[in-house]
């Protein structure tokens, strides 16, 4: 029983549990991180990464925006995120042909202004963090008040996919049956682009504007290498996101004692290098069956 | 604007903008825009190691730039193209960010490595950069047959004895080339957007692949050196100015393509290839 006692001590270290920031960085970072595996599984059958990270670099350029007018940095991540998605459906980012070349273009002028805003935010209120927050990340410097935004948007995102689930799976794999079947493909099409915004500001609240695809992309692309059924993607999605993160914590905390610098890892990096390792793991492992 | 020690800014610049505009041709024809961001935009990881360990920076950006090309190349052969790409891409940044925490860092020195900064470009980095251009526009003259080949017919290609996946390879390996050179002037986070709008904008005004190519290095010098007076005049950062100025060229072109009422040139890249793991068998049951 002591040995077990000294073993889980070395593995986490005192204080974690009843850390308060800690905690809300448990609660949030977890939140998120299922949003983002359920949302992502559909951006990953779709094959819209490109489009995933394009909103999450541009929400760099909201997060900045935010600071520079004094509100949390969510409200600018969501607002920004949500235009470009519109601004992406207008000039036709659901044609497969030219698709990538519009997103760049968005992407291009939307980082280039995130640049301007983080170059005005950091001139003018001195707030040198500022850079670093809004790229990679902070999860233990939320506020509790993040916590009821981040709970109704992450439900909103939910929500939307949860509703137009089989319509969108059919409008995903195949747009001419879908349309076919009277499905309206665009109008479907632009909603999902919308959860897919909400997810990825919430992302970038946790582990950063220009990071946050890792939990959009990573644990949907391993759960769709381990399964063959949406359904059970879903909800493997949602679970090794919410691992990543959690663990990623846990290791981030722990990394404040170890050498040589004793001043703590980004949990972004773990995050991230945990998502990494699943879906490498998924994919080296022995191979799904193909035949139904 | 012209003195002294921004001569070197505008001779780099020209450079970067004549290889940026070349690699970005292939960029657009082959619908490879992802990468053209995310080789760069990873590399990002490399100027933070370089800092770290103390060795020049063009070292740190050529060794990430040219791992990150290499790991989305193998990746993109098991799983999906652009999952593989965005992984390697987050993973890099994620290195970068655990770098710069290892390394108090500067904030503007790390603004300047996403965003460009035009005033710190010293005369010793100049022939670094001049050599590394040649070695990439070496490189794209000898596969210049080849890679269009495979870029527009890769079936035909691969009868023609032209492997898909070396010509990917290639191609990559010119990406993580350019990325090296340009990184000081434009930053990580921009380049791409020299790849993509000049090239974008030059294929909606002809469909000949050597004078697209031409016309695409002409708005690309154009871009840098407006953005780079702009920048000079404002104090913004040349970044926000060569976003902006490529994505205005773009829709130049397309406003030219609407107004000429003609589809965009034929040479367009072929509809991506059916995924061949995931879509096929996504039961509807």
């Amino acid at each position: 029983m002591r040995r077990v006692h000294q073993v889980l001590r070395a593995i986490v270290e005192p204080g974690f549990f009843s850390d308060p920031s800690v905690q809300l960085a448990a609660v949030v970072g977890g939140l998120v991180a299922l949003v983002a595996g359920n949302v992502g599984v559909f951006t990953v059958i779709r094959g819209q990464s490109f489009a995933g990270e394009a909103l999450g670099d541009m929400g760099a350029a909201g997060g900045s925006s935010a600071y520079l007018i004094g509100v949390a940095p969510l409200w600018g991540f969501i607002a920004v995120a949500v235009a470009a998605a519109g601004v992406m459906e207008l000039i036709g980012i659901q044609r497969a042909r030219g698709r990538d070349l519009a997103t760049g273009i968005v992407l291009g002028a939307g980082f280039g202004l995130a640049a301007l805003l983080l170059y005005l935010g950091t001139t003018f209120d001195n707030t040198t963090g500022a850079t670093i927050t809004i790229l990679f990340g902070s999860i233990f410097l939320l506020e509790r008040s993040i916590l009821a935004p981040a709970l109704a948007l992450g439900v909103i995102a939910l929500a939307i996919v949860l509703v137009l689930n089989r319509p969108l799976l059919l409008a995903s794999v195949s747009p001419e049956l879908a349309a076919a079947r009277g499905i309206p493909v665009r109008l479907i099409g632009g909603l999902y682009l919308i959860a897919m915004a909400v997810a990825v500001a919430l992302s970038a609240v946790t582990i950063g504007a220009i990071l946050s695809t890792a939990l959009l992309i990573g644990p949907a692309a391993t759960a769709l290498a381990l399964t063959d059924s949406p359904g059970r993607a879903i909800i493997t999605a949602g679970a090794v996101g919410v691992g990543a993160t959690w663990l990623g914590l846990l290791l981030a905390y722990d990394s404040y004692y170890w050498p040589p610098l004793h001043q703590g890892w980004p949990v972004s990096f773990f995050v991230v290098t945990l998502v990494l390792i699943a879906y490498l793991a998924a994919h080296i492992g022995p191979r799904r069956r193909t035949v139904r | 604007m012209f003195s002294g020690f921004m001569v070197n800014t505008w001779l780099v610049a020209t450079i970067v903008a004549v290889v940026g505009g070349a690699v970005g041709f292939f960029v657009v024809l082959r619908g490879s825009a992802f990468v053209a961001h995310a080789v760069p935009n990873g590399s990002f990881a490399g100027a933070a190691a370089a800092s770290l360990v103390g060795v020049n920076t063009i070292i740190g950006l050529g060794v990430f730039s040219l791992g990150g090309a290499l790991g989305i190349g193998v990746l993109g052969r098991r799983g999906r193209h652009d999952v593989a790409t965005a992984l390697t891409l987050v993973f890099m940044l994620g290195l970068g960010a655990l770098f710069l925490q290892l390394k108090v860092e500067y904030a503007p020195e790390i603004y300047s490595l996403l965003f460009g900064e035009i005033l710190g470009i010293s005369t010793n980095e100049l022939a670094p950069t001049a050599g590394l251009a040649i070695a990439c526009l070496a490189a794209l003259a000898a596969l210049y047959r080849p890679l269009l080949l495979a870029s527009i017919l890769p079936e035909s290609a691969q009868a023609r004895g032209v492997s898909p996946f070396a010509a990917e390879l290639c191609f990559l390996i010119v990406v993580a080339l350019a990325t090296t050179m340009t990184v000081p002037v434009v930053g990580t986070a921009l380049i791409f957007s020299l790849m993509i709008g000049p090239p974008a904008a030059a294929r909606a005004f002809t469909s000949r692949p050597a004078v697209a190519i031409a016309l695409s290095i002409a708005i690309a010098i154009a871009t840098v050196w407006a953005a780079i007076a702009l920048s000079y005049q404002t104090n913004w950062p040349v970044g926000f100015f060569v976003g902006a100025i490529s994505a205005s060229s773009y829709a130049c072109g397309r406003a030219w393509t609407f107004a000429r009422g003609r589809r965009p040139a034929s040479t367009s890249p072929p509809l991506p290839p059916p995924p061949e793991r995931y879509d096929a068998d996504v039961s509807l049951a």
